[in-house]
């Protein structure tokens, strides 16, 4: 027996069978993303007054990336009519077009938006030292203002000052040699030494180096730490902030952690990059599945148009979902 | 996969439209037939339980007798093979349970009896095999999804089994995994970042959720689309009923524990803090974690889906006894569709009560005493379950088949653990009982002589229609005595020792606290020695499984239990494509003992005389 209701709907429930079973999928999708969005709220909710970063995130991007992807998701709905009447190569020029916006969002966020993250690095000032660097963090002001403290400077990373034991100076030597890092300075007798880093993963590899202990980091601020009583600054602004040429020394035994910003430099970028990972791998999953059905099944389209049409219109509901997620990160993660 | 093989008898010569041959590989391992994964389902399953079982004989060894090697050749092996779980005694005799050894077979052991063994067989199993006969369906809607989810459980079952290999163990964080200590043990200089007992466990439940959301998405799809003509929602068996909302709970709960899996996952490997306190100290010393996280989060994601997975666990099992009892009373199941009412209410109200695992977490007042309200309500739906299948024992003709035996059993059993569970429904006397052995006796009442007995039940009752052949009716009885026996003298004293205060983690048996628990003390031995008989016991019925494949009595027809409902009207055992005939349903599901009938059961595929009316759309309730 032939299993039935693979392609027409039964007539007492009006599906056909993957119409059912995609829409049970987004019911334990929507699941997934509530369970790591009620974590997103635990996790704000949790947070100390000003730990939670606003404008951290390029809003002008991320409008760019919900533009594209809903306008993809129009082109996939493009593409299923085009089945429904037939028009092979109509349909395949709209889901061609889904395919190049879905991977141009997909480019724009892991090697700019991602990329971007990785190569900036962000301190975090012991509370009892706050007024040592007021003069960055302005938390006098904010605090008169009755505004959240800040307690991270942030900018990109020039120079790490070390300290290292003597018996572990050659092992230094031959990272500093590996990694084709540059020392600015030298001072007693090659026990102190200021290193030129080329990305913030480098103080990583000298913060697991044993007998190296960092002392101070040296950084170009991010412009809102070089004015940070300026009231511009007060609420997080539409366009990114630029980078300042000033640069500051940041003592090491000041800070209660520092990292560049991956997941492990706070709980807002920890659930930013879980969701807007799991979102990144639907896209790439929808992405995998468009190119399947654009070239690899027009064997079944021949054979029965309809069960195409059907694919299409499945994987758009797939497609829609996903959009509609980013319809929710969006607005949560860049401008809440 | 040697043995799904031998259970599966040639399906030759039925005349189903079986167009081509399928090669030994598509036909047996690699298969698309919902009986073969069924079945596949059911021995990965079986072994599971098994395996799980052993666990907890070493662990009840050690309880019994602390400090004291494993006996014979089996501590010096066992030691050898996981150095990991045991060490030399104080006189230098290899083979002693360490004290994180025994951690890890607690943590093992629940998550194999819950997520590799019970719901492979009580969902994926019987839900696989029955289900689609039961609906009138050739198959599954989707069989390559459905082989999909058995390899995905396979690939689970392959990564957990691999972390009893790796440095340090498998986990060792119990069955919940609670942070901070799931994301601290395991790591440090002596254990692989990546390849330690935690991290493969998060790993292979991340395997398991995904085959199971699959799975779950073929079940409904299937039991909403493929039902046969005339197969209308009231005419739908209960056990199919509880299969759909079990597949409910399966596709909602699970999820929120796979994400909260992906974010220990890279608390683990990232150092992210998604569950880590700020300031977190270890052993004198701040940990690298930039903290902010919240260790109830997981609790909270955790036991979202672990209560819902409670319900995953006896709801098919209430569908297996209910058909089992409805047969072998010859009379209609009393109150089918307030039973169907009921599942549904059970079903909605397991999404609203996780949080009475966590009374002792100091989240408030008024949250516990929601979830304690929650919690009340949810025994209603229960009651109306059991009292229903109880009446339905009230004057009917039983016979007491082996399969009858376990799912009478059933009622008493996931009674005594129904009840038990109500002090701790509430806050007051959950306070005192928290983490005692009264709450491991209360959900393994509920679990063990409950469902498992139900799985028994169910392998007794559908083997006939699987081999062709019935199981040996006086090992079935052996089993059956013995098991309900042992069964008891395990789990009855833990009530006795829980109330007096014994912690479920003590892994001397309480012996260091002897001055507070002296007089509940002695049954450590007392249960321990019932859990080795009841190994013992089931080694019955393993012989008897694989003897009666090969010399079992030939079952005299396609229906040997005179049952009415769908599974029976296939050739034995079905063939691809289930049904030789197309199936059109005319009735309710359990017309035993119609009167005026010619004979105490009508199958639902038999056309109503033509000079009566079709019958009413609801006959179960028509007595």
């Amino acid at each position: 027996m032939e299993i039935p209701h693979t392609v027409t709907p039964r007539p007492d429930t009006g599906l056909y069978n993957a119409k059912l079973a995609i829409w049970l999928f987004l019911a334990s999708e929507v699941m997934l993303f509530g369970g790591l969005f009620s974590a997103y709220a635990f996790l704000r909710m949790g947070a100390d007054d000003g730990y939670w970063p606003h404008g951290l995130l390029d809003v002008p991007v991320g409008t760019l990336n919900t533009i594209l992807l809903i306008i993809s998701s129009v082109c996939v709905v493009l593409a299923w009519a085009s089945l429904k009447m037939r028009r092979w190569k109509q349909y395949q020029a709209f889901l061609g077009a889904a395919v190049v916006l879905g991977t141009v969002f997909l480019v724009i966020k892991l090697s700019y938006e991602w990329n971007d993250k990785f190569h900036h690095f962000g301190t975090f000032i012991k509370k009892d030292k706050w007024a040592e660097y007021d003069k960055y963090l302005g938390n006098d002001y904010l605090a008169k203002k009755g505004l959240a403290p800040r307690p991270e400077i942030t900018g990109h990373l020039h120079e790490v000052e070390v300290e290292v034991a003597p018996e572990n100076k050659a092992q230094l030597d031959a990272l500093i040699q590996k990694r084709g890092l540059e020392i600015s300075k030298s001072e007693e007798g090659g026990k102190t030494l200021s290193i030129k880093v080329k990305a913030p993963s480098d103080a990583e590899a000298l913060r697991n180096e044993p007998g190296v202990k960092i002392e101070a980091f040296e950084m170009a601020l991010d412009e809102i730490y070089t004015d940070p009583t300026n009231p511009k600054y007060d609420r997080p602004g539409f366009w990114k902030r630029h980078l300042s040429e000033q640069v500051a020394t940041i003592h090491a035994d000041d800070l209660d952690s520092w990292s560049a910003f991956v997941p492990k430099h706070s709980s807002f970028l920890a659930i930013y990059y879980a969701i807007t990972g799991l979102h990144g791998l639907h896209i790439l999953g929808g992405l995998v599945m468009f190119i399947y059905f654009l070239f690899f099944d027009r064997a079944l389209y021949l054979r029965n148009p309809e069960h195409m049409a059907n694919r299409i219109e499945v994987v758009g509901l797939y497609w829609h979902f996903v959009d509609l997620v980013w319809i929710f990160v969006f607005p949560v993660f860049y401008l809440l | 996969m040697a043995t799904a093989a031998t259970t599966h008898s040639p399906d030759h010569g039925h005349g189903h439209d079986d167009h081509h041959d399928l090669g030994f590989w598509q036909k047996y391992v690699f298969s698309q037939d919902h009986k073969v994964i069924g079945i596949q389902y059911g021995i990965t399953g079986l072994a599971f339980l098994f395996l799980g079982f052993c666990l907890m004989m070493l662990m009840r060894w050690q309880l019994a007798h602390p400090g004291l090697p494993v006996p014979s050749f089996l501590g010096p092996m066992l030691q050898k093979v996981f150095p990991a779980i045991f060490a030399n005694d104080q006189n230098g005799h290899p083979g002693m349970l360490t004290a994180d050894g025994y951690n890890i077979l607690g943590a093992m052991h629940g998550t194999i009896m819950v997520f590799f063994g019970v719901v492979p067989v009580a969902v994926a199993a019987f839900g696989n095999y029955v289900m689609p006969l039961q609906v009138g369906a050739p198959d599954m809607a989707f069989p390559k999804l459905n082989m999909a989810s058995y390899w995905t459980f396979f690939v689970s079952c392959v990564i957990m089994l691999s972390s009893f290999f790796v440095a340090g163990g498998p986990a060792k964080s119990g069955w919940t995994s609670y942070p901070p200590l799931s994301v601290i043990s395991d790591s440090g200089p002596n254990v692989h970042p990546f390849f330690n007992g935690q991290t493969i466990w998060l790993l292979g439940m991340v395997f398991n959720i995904t085959g199971s959301l699959l799975g779950s998405i073929n079940t409904i799809a299937t039991c909403i689309q493929l039902r046969a003509p005339g197969m209308t929602w009231m005419r739908l068996p209960f056990f199919c009923w509880t299969q759909l909302v079990t597949a409910f709970l399966l596709l909602l709960a699970f999820p929120p524990l796979e994400a909260a899996g992906f974010m220990q996952l890279m608390d683990r490997a990232f150092g992210t803090s998604f569950f880590i306190p700020t300031g977190l100290m270890v052993g004198g010393h701040l940990t690298h974690w930039s903290g902010g996280g919240s260790p109830l989060l997981w609790q909270h994601l955790f036991w979202f889906l672990a209560h819902p997975e409670v319900y995953v666990l006896i709801l098919p099992a209430i569908g297996i006894v209910g058909e089992v009892i409805a047969n072998n009373t010859r009379k209609p199941l009393y109150g089918y569709k307030a039973m169907v009412g009921a599942i549904f209410v059970l079903g909605f109200l397991s999404f609203v009560v996780w949080a009475h695992h966590m009374y002792m977490t100091g989240m408030g007042a008024k949250v516990s005493s929601f979830f304690q309200t929650t919690t009340v309500m949810i025994s209603i739906p229960s009651v109306i379950l059991v009292t229903a299948l109880l009446l339905s024992l009230w004057g009917g003709a039983i016979r007491f088949t082996v399969p009858m035996l376990f799912a009478t059993t059933f009622l008493p059993m996931f009674g005594i653990g129904g009840l038990t569970g109500i002090p701790l429904a509430f806050n007051s006397t959950d306070l005192y009982l928290h983490d005692t052995y009264y709450v491991i006796g209360h959900f393994h009442y509920v679990v063990a002589p409950g469902t498992i007995f139900a799985l028994f039940a169910g392998v007794y009752y559908w083997y006939p229609k699987a081999c062709g052949r019935m199981m040996n009716d006086t090992l079935g009885k052996l089993h059956f005595w013995f098991s309900i026996v042992f069964i008891n003298g395990i789990f009855f004293p833990m009530f006795i020792q829980g109330i007096a205060g014994v912690h479920r983690r003590w892994y001397d048996g309480g012996v260091s606290y002897e001055q507070i628990i002296k007089p509940v003390l002695h049954w450590n031995n007392f249960m321990s020695a019932s859990a080795f008989l009841l190994g013992a016991t089931q080694l019955i019925f393993i012989f008897n499984f694989f003897y009666s494949i090969f010399r079992g009595r030939k079952v005299p027809n396609d229906n040997p239990w005179d049952a009415t409902t769908l599974e029976w009207d296939t050739p034995t055992p079905p063939g691809h494509g289930n049904f030789t005939k197309p199936i059109t349903v005319y009735r309710g599901p359990y017309e035993y003992s119609v009167p005026g009938a010619d004979k105490d059961f009508t199958p639902q595929s038999e056309p109503p005389k033509s000079d009566k009316p079709a019958a009413a759309p609801t006959p179960a309730l028509a007595h």
